[in-house]
C-alpha cells in the first residue's frame, strides 16, 4: 500500500509541474467525488462490521464443512454472497477447510461468491448503477459462481 | 443524507455507546471490525480518488470513446480486465472507476467487464489464492468466470443500452 501511496504522489506531481490550474481542479473533482459517496461507504462498513461480528470464522468453518455436497455447495454460495472479507483472511481460511476434506467444489462455490456477489456492497453500488441494474449484476455474478464451482467439480472428479 | 441512513448510523452509534458502557463482547467486536475496515479504506480511497480527479482532467474523451466506447470491438473488453486485474483495492475502488469511464464513453459492456473483473482477477488476490488452493483450482475459476463475465456483461450492456439506461452517479 506504502507504493500505492508513493506513485500517486509522483503521478500528482508530475500533473502539477505540468500544469497548476488542471491539477487544482482534478483535486476538487477527488473531494467532491469522495464527499458524495462517503455516506455510502459509511454504511457499509457499518454492515459489514455487524455481519462479520455475527458470522466470526469458525462459524463458517461448521458451515461450511461436513455436510452433503451439493447442500454444501448452496450453504457456501449463499454464505459466500452475504460476507465481506479481505482476501488474505479468506484464502488462508479456505486452505484450512481443504486440509479438514471439505471438496474444492464447496471452497469455489464460497470464494468464488464472496469475490463477485456483494449484498453488503449494495448500498454503495446502488449510488452508481441504480437499484435494478445492481440486482441484475449480483444474480449475473451469482449464477457465474455457481458455474465455475460446477465445473471445479468436475475437473477435480467430485461430482 | 437519506432519512433511513441517519436512523440507521444513530442506532449503531447507541449500540456501541451502550455495548461500552455494559462491557458486551459483541459490540466490542463491532467496533474493532469498524475500525479495521475504515482504516483499510483510509489507506486506499484518498489515492484512488485522486486518481480518478486526474484522470477526469488529463485523459481526453475521445481516447476513451475510442478505445473501450462503442466502436471499440472485442479489445475494449480486454482492456477492462488488464485495468481490473491492476486496479488497488478492489470493487470500491472499482465502482468510482467505473463512474469516471462512463462518463468519458465507455460502452456499459466494457464498464460492467471491468467491474465484474475487478473482483475476480486483481493479480496480488490471485497470487495469493493459487498459493492457498493451487494453480489448478485458480485456472479452472479463471477459465470459466472470465468469458462467461464477458459474455454476461456484453449482453447486460446491450440489454440496457438498447433501454435508455443511464448510470445514476
Amino acid at each position: 500500500m506504502k507504493y500505492f501511496w508513493i506513485f500517486t504522489a509522483l503521478v500528482l506531481l508530475i500533473s502539477a509541474l505540468a500544469d497548476r490550474q488542471k491539477t487544482l481542479r482534478a483535486l476538487e473533482i477527488a473531494l467532491k467525488r469522495f464527499l458524495s459517496i462517503l455516506p455510502a461507504f459509511l454504511e457499509m462498513i457499518v454492515l459489514v462490521s455487524v455481519a462479520l461480528a455475527l458470522v466470526p470464522p469458525q462459524l463458517l468453518l461448521g458451515l461450511l464443512g461436513g455436510k452433503g455436497r451439493l447442500l454444501g455447495v448452496g450453504i457456501a454460495a449463499g454464505v459466500g454472497s452475504v460476507t465481506v472479507m479481505p482476501g488474505f483472511i479468506a484464502f488462508p481460511l479456505c486452505g484450512i477447510l481443504l486440509q479438514r476434506g471439505v471438496p474444492y467444489m464447496i471452497l469455489s462455490a464460497f470464494s468464488t461468491t464472496l469475490m463477485m456477489v456483494g449484498v453488503l456492497s449494495y448500498p454503495v453500488e446502488r449510488e452508481y448503477f441504480g437499484p435494478r441494474v445492481t440486482v441484475l449484476r449480483n444474480l449475473l455474478a451469482f449464477f457465474i459462481a455457481l458455474a465455475v464451482a460446477v465445473a471445479t467439480g468436475l475437473v477435480f472428479g467430485e461430482l | 443524507m437519506s432519512r433511513r441512513r441517519l436512523a440507521l448510523f444513530l442506532l449503531y452509534g447507541a449500540f456501541l455507546l451502550w455495548g461500552l458502557f455494559k462491557g458486551f463482547g459483541i459490540s466490542a467486536e463491532v467496533a474493532h471490525n469498524f475500525w479495521t475496515f475504515s482504516a483499510q479504506m483510509v489507506r486506499i480511497l484518498p489515492c484512488a480518488f485522486v486518481l480518478i480527479g486526474l484522470f477526469e482532467v488529463w485523459v481526453k474523451k475521445e481516447a476513451v470513446e475510442r478505445h473501450l466506447g462503442r466502436g471499440s470491438g472485442p479489445l475494449g473488453y480486454l482492456w477492462a480486465v488488464l485495468l481490473a486485474a491492476t486496479t488497488v483495492g478492489g470493487i470500491y475502488v472499482a465502482f468510482p472507476v467505473a463512474y469516471s469511464l462512463y462518463r468519458k464513453g465507455a460502452k456499459l459492456g466494457v464498464i460492467f467487464t471491468y467491474v465484474g473483473a475487478s473482483a475476480i482477477c486483481r493479480i496480488p488476490m490471485t497470487v495469493f489464492e493459487a498459493s492457498f488452493l493451487g494453480v489448478k483450482f485458480t485456472a479452472v475459476r479463471f477459465s470459466v468466470s472470465l468469458p462467461l463475465l464477458v459474455l454476461t456483461s456484453a449482453l447486460l450492456g446491450r440489454y440496457l443500452e438498447g433501454k435508455g439506461y443511464q448510470m445514476p452517479g
